[in-house]
């Protein structure tokens, strides 16, 4: 796969290119993203209030972990920080500025959800490629590597077991970089080496100046992240409309 | 996205924003709809049924043109009303303008298939068969299954909001086909029926307006008052909604503050 | 790589290693066809006389078994997240999986149709336009479609729903698909026919892409 310049990193020499791509650990100050915010953010599902008056901030190189009990809505909020679902109050923003692009956003965030998006008719390479090309990235070889798949390179994804593929939907945020990563229950299915792969990746994006948004009720994998209680944001349900 | 929504309602209320002005408007229009309504038909039906003319070719059976007129003209309404609702859904999120087309769906049905059943009743004494291809019937058919597309693609959902949106999308998918639909329909029956079927000399004579006019009259203001019930039952159902919601979530978040 | 060569190739790669999807959908057509010889019997003028239509009819049916998984596994996998996440234009990423759609069952229908036109007689002058004007209405078969795959993603009963939903708006390219390929077993000109098509083609070609995309970006709400 060429390795062509990503959105975020327009203004890097050949030279930095060559290490982003073949040469782990990379370094840099890569990210020049501030701060990302939220604020009176407020989500419904299923026609149910999940949270209401949410606020956070991530600053730059920054972590935040979710937490609340089963239903307080943070896979919702995870999907609402990546634009997926739509607040029904509050906005997003960047560096203070309110998001308006919802493609530009989308562009500057990897999302890793329950679901792994990986196609078992191809391979792990070609299940990387495409993302690599859709993203502008191109780092395959160390993504794999990083995350200890780099002997299954060639094999059909449809051979890897649970957390194979696990690894292998995590791989998608190492092979084109972008400055936020939202991840959703990342430590699910993963053992003690990947756990410390996963760990070790999250503290090189963050040193590259990298935010982290993390559900998790498990294993740390980010150390000093501040943490933000979903339960604290419950609905207190009082509205109603008058009876017309 | 993340354009500020102002906070009021919780849970399903938010589907219909403020509901309260939309509504005081709709109940002070109710009465008069349904009252207009009601004379229209004690008015207009025994004048249609009993006191017009009969034409001098169809005899009595030219009496089923009055049901089958204003039933043809409400089911075209109907659904360029749910178009509008849709796109002004779709463009500017106004809740209440989907609600009015969720709400119509079923009555725009309704006035298909009745225009179907007076099309049906009208054909066996003018052409000798319940059905002929003839395009206008045919066009009424296909509008019929958009309909019904329409009603079960909404219902689809398990969440209110997904079926509200899909329908309003696949409403105006609709709304652009319907004259490819009725264009297709009109020149593949000039292609295949012989023409004495398609146009049997039959005009509409002055005599015929007054019966007609009162029964779309009735017609238009009958759809106006059972739309404003359906919103109503509507709204009340969504309350119902909202409160067994509201205790499913405080069962899932006993620190939520009752 | 584009966006859309990007997503066409993948989409393709993907049909060709699970290639017995396409190969169910064509034997559908030819298994749907022949029904209908044992329907309404053998006799070569009747079959000759209704062989367009009926390639015709199944051929959407054919089509609309397989629209129902253009975007419901990228649904249920996540895929659909992630493209929407993705940044790139979601209209042209459609159009590729439109695309990718056609070429794997849209093509191979049209390559076998003049074998099933053979065995319901077809008469010579028939086979020319039946195989252009399945050439110019299948795309929009699959431009609808998808349209209509979009909007039931997540119903609990996707496939029934999808046929109520699109057969009615196939009506025209059934119309015109048929009267292509009668006016020319009756001796007339076939090529207006082959217009409207290309017209509804193109009109399906603008419109189609953003409401399949708009009803995608609802779905992963």
């Amino acid at each position: 796969m060429p390795c062509t310049p990503g959105k975020n990193l327009k203004e890097i020499n050949s030279t930095t290119w060559i290490l982003l791509c073949y040469g782990p650990p990379m370094v840099g100050e890569n990210f020049t993203a501030q701060e990302f915010s939220g604020s009176g953010l407020a989500c419904r599902r299923g026609g149910r209030l999940v949270f209401e008056g949410l606020q956070f901030a991530v600053p730059r190189g920054g972590a935040l972990v979710l937490r609340g009990a089963n239903g307080s809505g943070k896979t919702t909020l995870l999907r609402l920080m990546a634009g997926l679902t739509p607040a029904a109050a509050g906005q997003l923003a960047w560096n203070g500025a309110p998001v308006e692009d919802a493609e530009q956003h989308a562009a500057s965030l990897r999302f890793i959800s329950h679901l792994d998006a990986i196609k078992p008719a191809l391979t792990v390479t070609e299940n990387l490629n495409f993302w690599a090309a859709l993203w502008g990235g191109g780092q395959i070889p160390h993504a794999l590597q990083m995350l200890g798949l780099g002997h299954l390179a060639a094999y059909p994804a449809r051979l890897l077991s649970a957390g194979q593929r696990h690894r292998l939907a995590l791989a998608r945020l190492l092979v084109a970089p972008a400055p936020l990563w939202l991840l959703d229950e990342p430590g699910n299915a993963l053992d003690d080496s990947s756990l410390a792969a996963l760990t070790q990746a999250i503290a090189d994006h963050r040193a590259r100046g990298g935010m982290v948004i993390v559900a998790s009720h498990g294993a740390a994998f980010v150390s000093d992240g501040n943490t933000l209680d979903l339960g604290t944001f419950a609905p207190t349900n009082t509205a109603h409309w008058s009876d017309t | 996205m993340g354009a500020s929504v102002g906070q009021g309602w919780n849970f399903d209320v938010h589907r219909f924003a403020n509901p309260t002005q939309f509504m005081r408007i709709a109940n002070a229009i109710f009465p008069w709809a349904a009252g207009l309504s009601a004379l229209l038909f004690v008015v207009g039906l025994p004048i249609a049924l009993v006191t017009s003319p009969a034409d001098y070719q169809q005899g009595e059976t030219v009496r089923i043109f009055y049901l089958h007129a204003p039933a043809a003209y409400m089911c075209m309404m109907v659904y360029g009303i749910m178009a509008v609702g849709s796109a002004a859904y779709l463009i500017w999120r106004h809740p209440m303008a989907n609600l009015v087309a969720r709400a119509s769906a079923p009555l725009g049905a309704i006035f298909t298939a009745l225009c179907l059943i007076c099309g049906m009743l009208w054909g066996q004494p003018m052409w000798g068969t319940f059905w002929v291809w003839d395009a206008r019937l045919t066009s009424t058919l296909i509008l019929f299954f958009l309909y019904l597309g329409y009603i079960a693609l909404g219902d689809a959902f398990e969440d209110p909001e997904r079926g509200d949106k899909a329908a309003a999308i696949l409403a105006l998918v609709g709304s652009v086909n319907l004259p490819i639909i009725k264009f297709s329909v009109d020149w593949w029956n000039t292609l295949h029926q012989p023409s004495i079927m398609s146009k049997k000399g039959f005009s509409v004579d002055a005599g015929m307006l007054l019966p007609l006019f009162l029964m779309l009259g009735a017609f238009i203001t009958f759809y106006i008052a059972v739309l404003i019930l359906r919103l109503r039952s509507e709204l009340l159902a969504a309350k119902i909604r909202n409160a067994r919601l509201s205790q499913v979530a405080v069962n899932h978040a006993p620190q939520a503050a009752e | 790589m584009s966006v859309f060569t990007t997503v066409l190739a993948r989409d393709l790669r993907l049909a060709i290693r699970q290639s017995a999807d396409s190969l169910t959908v064509v034997a559908f057509f030819a298994i749907a066809t022949v029904l209908f010889p044992f329907g309404v019997g053998p006799e070569a003028n009747i079959l000759a006389r209704i062989a367009g239509g009926v390639l015709w009819v199944t051929a959407l049916l054919a089509a609309l078994l397989s629209l129902d998984r253009l975007f419901a596994v990228d649904f249920e996998d996540g895929t659909l997240d992630q493209l929407v996440l993705s940044g790139v234009s979601l209209p042209m990423v459609v159009l590729a999986k439109v695309s990718a759609h056609w070429l794997t069952t849209g093509v191979p229908l049209i390559v076998i149709s003049p074998v099933l036109a053979l065995t319901l007689h077809l008469p010579m002058e028939g086979y020319l336009p039946l195989l252009l004007a399945l050439l110019v209405g299948t795309p929009t078969v699959s431009l609808i479609g998808a349209v209509g795959a979009a909007l039931v993603l997540g119903t609990r009963r996707g496939g029934v729903l999808l046929s109520f939903l699109v057969l009615p708006l196939y009506i025209p390219i059934l119309i015109f698909g048929t009267a292509a390929v009668e006016a020319a077993t009756t001796g007339m000109g076939f090529t207006p026919m082959l217009s409207v098509l290309g017209g509804l083609m193109i009109l399906a070609l603008t419109l189609s892409a953003w409401a399949t995309a708009a009803a995608i970006r609802q779905a992963v709400e």
